[in-house]
């Protein structure tokens, strides 16, 4: 235990002394909460405009997240930061030195990085939501209605789960550019183009980002329609199965290849 | 105290570390010897447990790497390869190797006085010179004040006086009684600093030998001699029974005759001589002819001029042709002569 907690703290140092850290972090929150600011102050000014059944199925707190679509890519910049600059900059050879237990590496690294995530994601998930709501004005929604809450810490969770997926993958493909070439455009693009096309929409939304962004709606049919197969929670679990997968393809192939 | 034991690293069908066994023991510098691919990295990457052995083992004071408890603590390492990150202050870089390993931050200050980068303590080593890093990879090395110090080529790309401060570090460490265990492909630079020598080839052991053994059994001396009259000194010197080789460039050498016998001679004959001078065939020679058959990569096709090439310069060496004498015909001098010093073990 006490080991752990000396790696831990390493870890902490690690991730506090890189300016990587800092500007996606700070981006992830910048782009969620500007992006989604935005999208609100349009919505509040076209809402009388729109189509009825539109209205029917309006979500303030899920258009209080749409800034998430590209805040989320900073996260996966984290991620990947975190795990592949060992790797690139050659300090895995320097971390592993030290401490050659590569599962109790890979968890302290994890569990700091989860941590931190974790904080800055639930500070950004409910800034975008009540300044969204605020933006909203009288077509928004309080913390207090059903469901609400769950939602809004949800995008905190949704964050903070997309960048452990991204360290799996990362640890898998140890190359940055690689990591950044493969999930940058997946969930930038191709999930989503997947995601809205009717013939790959039913295996589509089983991909992390997709199932993982139910947990932000609270009007169903909010996210473009159609009954899903899996509720909020349901979505969650199915993006922490992916979660889970990345992280032990990630630790299976540290623990078999030469550092 | 690192003891390696049948060690074997293939990749793919290429072996890199084929069986090597030996001890590296504490209280010298053991020079780990051998040319550019002969698989000095990869044992040393092993020996810290960053690749694993496709066969036999490593033992750390008697322990597998990954079974050390805070390994900074037992063995400090320097790679050959760039291990730092550079976005990272030299101070951080070692605060977090430090805390790892349960060691208190006052010991990242002396590290860094200790190796001279108390000045840049606090940049980042992305704009280091090649000096600097390898300062830096040193005092990683030192932190945990470990028994066992391992260098992979810590000289590589050094200027004379970081060439200096390494030699003297490495001395003054082994002198506190530690295990020394540093890398070179070049045998002039162990002969400086090492006591003890390993030597690789290809992967496999060529020797393990004390470096005052090592010069003993592999330094030729001999006489080089020059005259204007050359067929007269051949005939005089037959006529003692001496049998003078001549080189390429006109003069002679004569093994087992000293200069002062050759001076005489000279004198009682009246023959002009334009240089007498003895002669010690260098350790680099040496090195070379143990490795010749193993050098993966020859400048040419053939082991001879990549070893001419490289091994240029006074004296003439070992591949001066010499019928007659003792040793080997030129043609298999690499291969046979490495076996052959094998085989006198």
């Amino acid at each position: 235990m006490a080991h752990t907690t000396r790696v831990l703290r390493s870890e902490w140092t690690k991730v506090r002394s890189v300016r990587s850290t800092l500007w996606t972090l700070a981006s992830a929150f910048a782009v969620t909460v500007g992006l989604s600011a935005l999208i609100c102050v349009f919505t509040e000014s076209s809402y009388a405009d729109m189509p009825v059944e539109q209205k029917a199925t309006f979500d303030p707190t899920f258009v209080s997240f749409s800034g998430m679509t590209l805040g989320q890519l900073a996260m996966i910049a984290f991620g990947v930061l975190v795990v592949s600059g060992e790797y690139s900059t050659g300090m895995i050879r320097s971390s592993l030195g030290a401490v050659p237990q590569r599962g109790t590496f890979m968890a302290c690294k994890i569990i700091v990085a989860t941590l931190l995530v974790l904080a800055v994601g639930m500070v950004t998930s409910f800034t975008t939501f009540l300044l969204g709501q605020e933006l909203l004005g009288r077509y928004g929604t309080t913390l207090d209605e059903p469901n609400v809450l769950r939602a809004v810490i949800g995008g905190g969770l949704y964050m903070t789960l997309m960048a452990l997926f991204t360290m799996g993958v990362a640890f898998v493909l140890r190359s940055p550019l690689l990591a950044f070439g493969i999930l940058m455009p997946f969930f930038f693009l191709i999930s989503n183009i997947l995601g809205g096309v009717e013939a790959t929409k039913d295996v589509a939304q089983y991909l992390p980002d997709q199932a993982g962004t139910m947990i932000m709606s609270v009007v169903e049919g909010s996210m473009g329609g159609g009954d899903r197969p899996y509720g909020p929670w349901g979505g969650l679990l199915i993006m922490c199965g992916w979660v889970i997968a990345a992280l032990v393809a990630g630790y299976a192939v540290l623990r078999q290849r030469d550092a | 105290m690192i003891e390696l034991e049948g060690l074997t690293k293939r990749f793919g069908t290429k072996t890199a570390v084929d069986r090597l066994s030996f001890s590296v023991r504490p209280g010298v510098v053991t020079g780990f010897l051998g040319p550019n691919g002969a698989g000095k990295s990869t044992t040393m990457r092993m020996m810290i447990g960053l690749d694993s052995p496709s066969g036999g083992h490593v033992r750390i004071d008697g322990k597998r790497y990954d079974q050390l408890r805070d390994p900074l603590n037992y063995i400090g390492a320097l790679l050959e390869a760039k291990s730092v990150h550079g976005g990272r202050t030299a101070h951080n870089h070692l605060l977090c190797l430090a805390q790892s390993n349960g060691i208190p931050e006052r010991r990242v200050t002396e590290v860094l006085d200790t190796v001279g980068l108390t000045s840049v303590a606090h940049k980042r080593p992305k704009g280091f010179s090649l000096g600097m890093g390898q300062r830096l990879g040193i005092a990683a090395a030192l932190l945990g004040d470990p028994s066992i110090l391992m260098f992979d080529e810590p000289v590589n790309g050094l200027d004379p006086e970081g060439i200096h401060w390494v030699r003297t570090l490495m001395q003054r460490l082994a002198a506190e009684g530690r295990t020394v265990f540093v890398s070179s492909h070049l045998m002039s630079e162990m002969a400086q600093t090492a006591e003890h020598l390993i030597v690789i080839g290809q992967g496999r052991l060529m020797a393990d030998t004390s470096m005052a053994g090592f010069i003993a059994d592999n330094s030729r001396t001999y006489v080089r001699l020059r005259t204007p009259e050359p067929e007269r000194a051949r005939d005089i010197l037959r006529g003692e029974g001496i049998t003078p080789v001549p080189t390429a460039d006109g003069a002679m050498e004569i093994e087992n005759t000293s200069a002062a016998r050759l001076g005489e001679l000279a004198a009682r004959h009246q023959l002009v001589l334009h240089e007498l001078s003895p002669q010690q065939a260098s350790l680099e020679e040496a090195f070379m002819r143990l490795t010749a058959g193993s050098v993966e990569y020859h400048a040419h096709a053939g082991g001879r001029e990549a070893e001419r090439a490289a091994g240029a310069g006074p004296p003439a060496g070992p591949t001066a042709p010499s019928p007659g004498d003792a040793t080997a015909p030129p043609g298999d001098t690499g291969r046979g002569w490495g076996e052959g010093w094998k085989e006198g073990r």
